[in-house]
């Protein structure tokens, strides 16, 4: 696929257990376009995570290429891969891993401070956010007085601030009940929609990921694409 | 600064936790802010006498072994010095044993001599002096710390001198005047000093009649202190009373020295003060980033880089320590002022207190960097995998 924001090719992974190597992505190839919304499944033990970890810049390959927003994540230490994580990546976990001390507001402002805005330009910058997902009014609480979907709004106030060039969604419904989680869903579909913003979302949920443009499948390491709904 | 609302907010997270581990180094820093005043002023004495013009003649083996009065002419005609006096440790104490007074027997015409520049007194309160003979010309401080004034009669125990023919250890004086010192970086050496008649005392002790404890010289070129000094020295040589002069202030340290190495005593409490607060407050640091795995984990997916969490880290840990420190050696500072009334003749200076913030860096760097190298090393996927 050309023009491709994020593209695998021959991407493998094996990790060491003890004396054991284990294979967990076997030369994979992926092209993923600008403003897709694209719904990863498959069993546990899949590679789903992996494949997402290594997407969003988390992990490295054991061998072949992966380039993201234009840039060879394969040739990156971690330096390097934390500089291009805070401009290219946000993401949103199924626990929203929020930060228990800090209120909603400065829970998003956390990835500017790694940017060079005012104090004040980094508070606008979260309100606003916070205004996307539609939970400004709960900039002031903190994580313990919100409710999952509300957290989780948070989360994806958060990893839209810094407005990355993708979302990487680890089952971001897996700790909602249905309602929040169609909610969580239909703003992440929002975005990609209205905001041309990429996503890559893993996912145990076939509701879930109806909401997504495309459905891909994985097993054993292999990717299976499954259908693609009119975006 | 930018991430100092963070550091903050990460340092409360667990606030009794921290609010004690607060409290202890806070503990730990009074102590070292008092103690280390304390071995600073024992280790830099004020003399009690200002400039660099005064030497003092001691027993060449022990200040507390005394010379003979005859040596006071001898050291008069040394050229370079002005005027000589000499003085005796009473030692004494007013009612109870804790009131100790420096209460010393002087000759009034040579003290003066020797000191005119170092005491605001009125000449009355001077001819009062002379011409009482139990008089005696109290610091201002002692008056008022004993509500003494003019007229009252003072009672002191003596703790050397018994009184011929009674025995007796109990002295009595009329107080006369009373006198400040014009240094104040002086005034608390002086606080506890009262003076009295020589004559008065010499006649009255039941021994060591016609001795002195030491000489105090005042001359006339500061710079040539050393080889005065060894002139007079030289007077006594072979004899059986050989001399040891020196500047004021060494006299003092020496005379400190008698009560033993305070300050190995201080700086060995305070050591294991710092050893138990090293291991408490890195237990504190290690546990809170055992605690906040995830968290540090999440911080490194947003972007933040190895360098920059143990940097935060480190951060939390200097902020900790340098917080309690500053509150601990701020209310040592407050409670010198206490700590002088009970070391009189020791003069307190706050001038121990700023190596307590480098006490502190050093403290924070101690315990925060094996929790900061361990949250630096994080690998993010391991980290997140039992939490995502």
């Amino acid at each position: 696929m050309s023009g491709a924001i994020v593209s695998l090719r021959n991407v493998v992974k094996r990790y060491a257990r003890g004396k054991q190597i284990v294979d967990v992505l076997e030369k994979l190839n992926l092209d993923i376009a600008q403003g897709e919304f694209v719904a990863l499944m498959g069993p546990s033990g899949s590679g789903k995570t992996t494949l997402l970890n290594l997407i969003g810049g988390l992990d490295t390959p054991t061998s072949g290429e992966i380039t993201v927003a234009g840039q060879r994540l394969d040739q990156l230490k971690e330096g390097g891969l934390a500089r291009w994580r805070a401009r290219h990546v946000g993401f949103v976990f199924q626990f929203y891993n929020l930060m228990p001390m800090l209120s909603a507001q400065r829970n998003v402002e956390l990835p500017l401070l790694l940017t060079h805005l005012s104090a004040a330009q980094r508070k606008t910058n979260a309100l606003a956010a916070l205004t996307l997902v539609g939970i400004a009014d709960r900039a002031r609480h903190k994580p313990n007085e919100l409710s999952g979907g509300q957290a989780q709004r948070v989360a994806i106030a958060r990893a839209l601030v810094a407005d990355p060039t993708i979302l990487v969604c680890d089952e971001p419904t897996g700790d909602l009940d249905r309602k929040s989680a169609d909610d969580v869903l239909h703003l992440l579909q929002m975005l990609s929609r209205e905001h041309g913003k990429s996503i890559v979302m893993v996912t145990h949920d076939p509701k879930a990921a109806e909401f997504a443009g495309r459905q891909l499948h994985m097993d054993k390491g292999a990717l299976l694409e499954v259908g693609t709904l009119a975006a | 600064m930018k991430y100092l609302p963070f550091i903050w907010a990460t340092l409360w997270r667990k606030k009794t936790r921290t609010l004690f581990t607060l409290l202890s180094i806070v503990i730990a820093f009074l102590l070292f802010g008092v103690l280390e005043t304390v071995a600073y002023a024992f280790a830099h004495p004020a003399s009690g006498l200002s400039g660099s013009d005064k030497l003092i003649t001691t027993n060449k083996y022990s200040i507390t072994l005394p010379l003979p009065f005859a040596d006071v002419q001898e050291v008069r005609s040394v050229p370079g010095i002005t005027d000589v006096t000499w003085i005796t440790w009473f030692g004494s104490y007013y009612q109870e044993s804790k009131n100790f007074i420096f209460a010393f027997p002087i000759d009034t015409d040579s003290y003066f001599g020797v000191h005119k520049d170092d005491f605001i007194i009125s000449e009355e309160q001077i001819k009062a002096f002379r011409e009482t003979r139990t008089g005696t010309l109290v610091n201002v401080a002692l008056m008022k710390k004993f509500g003494w004034k003019v007229g009252d009669k003072v009672p002191l125990h003596s703790t050397i001198w018994t009184q011929k023919p009674s025995g007796s250890l109990d002295w009595t004086f009329d107080i006369v005047g009373s006198f400040d010192v014009k240094d104040p970086s002086q005034a608390s050496a002086q606080a506890g000093t009262m003076w009295f008649h020589y004559e008065l005392f010499d006649e009255g002790r039941s021994f060591g009649n016609g001795t002195v404890g030491w000489l105090e010289e005042r001359i006339a070129d500061s710079s040539q202190s050393a080889a005065i000094a060894t002139r007079i020295d030289a007077l006594f040589a072979n004899s059986s009373n050989e001399t040891k002069t020196q500047p004021a202030k060494d006299f003092m340290m020496a005379f400190i020295k008698q009560m033993g190495d305070i300050g190995f005593v201080l700086h060995a409490i305070l050591g294991a003060v710092f050893f138990t607060l090293l291991f408490l407050t890195g237990n504190t640091m290690m546990q809170s980033v055992r605690e906040r795995i995830p968290e540090l984990a999440v911080l490194k997916t947003l972007g933040f880089s190895d360098g920059r969490v143990l940097g935060l880290v480190i951060a939390e840990s200097l902020l900790l320590c340098l917080l309690a420190a500053g509150i601990g050696l701020g209310l040592s500072f407050a409670v010198l002022p206490i700590v002088a009334q009970g070391l009189q003749g020791v003069h307190l200076t706050p001038d121990a207190l700023p190596p307590g913030i480098a006490v502190a860096v050093l403290l924070a760097l101690i315990v925060g960097l094996p929790p900061a190298l361990r949250a630096m090393r994080l690998n993010i996927v391991d980290a997140l995998a039992d939490k995502r």
